[in-house]
């Protein structure tokens, strides 16, 4: 798991807890560093899983999560499977879902639209994509 | 070496990269992402990426040596190769991926293994390049740290 880092003090840490959390899903490491990266860069606080089993643990735990970003081809759960899932919560279903890809398929962008995604990007994702949905749905 | 030379033997490297079509803007863009707060973020990037991907390519040579041939299994070990090269701005990389799917797709083995080979080669080269880049960044860093502390 990665978290957003770059604060430190008391004072510091209030903050942080102040600003959005995201959650990023991501099987490839490479691909977590990079949104969190972004994310940060927009001042977000960022938690980063690998899987969409971790996300959901987390989920179950942390009640205070603004957005998640979800790539959608992953091993066991697919970022689909795990919108659906968060989408059939009581306690989730509120929570806006990306989805990332790299593969522009029109079939599965409707898909995770149809299923209530609030946004679908194709990779690699750019800052400026980022900073504009987070804009649109956080603030 | 001087620090004026050193920066600018720096900004020669990394335009070779582009114009002989090693990156695109998508590294560009994970270098406007560096701050005081993350002042090596590509070079840990890129770390993630050369610590993954001889992973990932020895899984697809190993795939490609069984009998029967596993194409979905190939197809997806070479789908997060592209995915990760794409995401540090790997373009031949990503580039070579796109030709291997293609055979994948072809059911076509040997030319899986001849792209394979080229996947290499790519990967040795620009694993030499970048981390030779890195290499000069951080003679120039401790510098650019002080400059940046007395703002």
């Amino acid at each position: 798991m990665m978290s957003c880092k770059g604060l430190g003090g008391e004072g510091s840490a209030a903050a942080a807890a102040a600003l959005p959390h995201v959650l990023a899903v991501d099987d490839s490491s490479v691909d977590r560093a990079v949104i969190s990266g972004i994310l940060r860069s927009s001042k977000f606080r960022v938690t980063a899983v690998d899987s969409g089993k971790r996300a959901l643990e987390l989920l179950g735990s942390e009640a205070n999560v603004s957005m998640i970003i979800t790539d959608y081809w992953m091993p066991e759960m697919t970022g689909y499977e795990l919108l659906k899932k968060v989408k059939e919560s009581s306690k989730l279903k509120g929570i806006p879902v990306v989805i990332m890809s790299s593969e522009n398929v029109p079939t599965r962008i409707t898909r995770c639209m149809e299923e209530g995604a609030e946004d679908f990007l194709l990779k690699p994702v750019q800052p400026s994509d980022v900073s504009r949905l987070c804009n649109r749905v956080l603030r | 070496m001087d620090y004026s030379t050193l920066r600018r033997q720096i900004t020669f490297m990394k335009k070779s990269f582009f114009d002989q079509g090693y990156l695109d803007e998508q590294f560009n863009q994970l270098e406007e992402l560096q701050d005081e707060s993350s002042p090596n973020f590509v070079e840990e990037v890129v770390a993630l990426f050369l610590k993954d991907s001889p992973r990932l390519l020895t899984n697809i040579e190993h795939t490609i040596g069984k009998y029967p041939q596993d194409f979905h299994r190939l197809d997806s070990l070479v789908h997060q190769l592209k995915g990760s090269g794409s995401s540090i701005g790997a373009v031949r990389m990503k580039n070579e991926c796109s030709v291997f799917k293609a055979h994948c797709n072809d059911k076509n083995l040997e030319g899986c293994r001849r792209s394979l080979q080229r996947m290499k080669r790519e990967h040795a080269t620009l694993k030499q390049k970048l981390e030779s880049y890195f290499q000069l960044l951080r003679q120039v860093a401790p510098r650019e740290h002080a400059v940046n502390s007395r703002k």
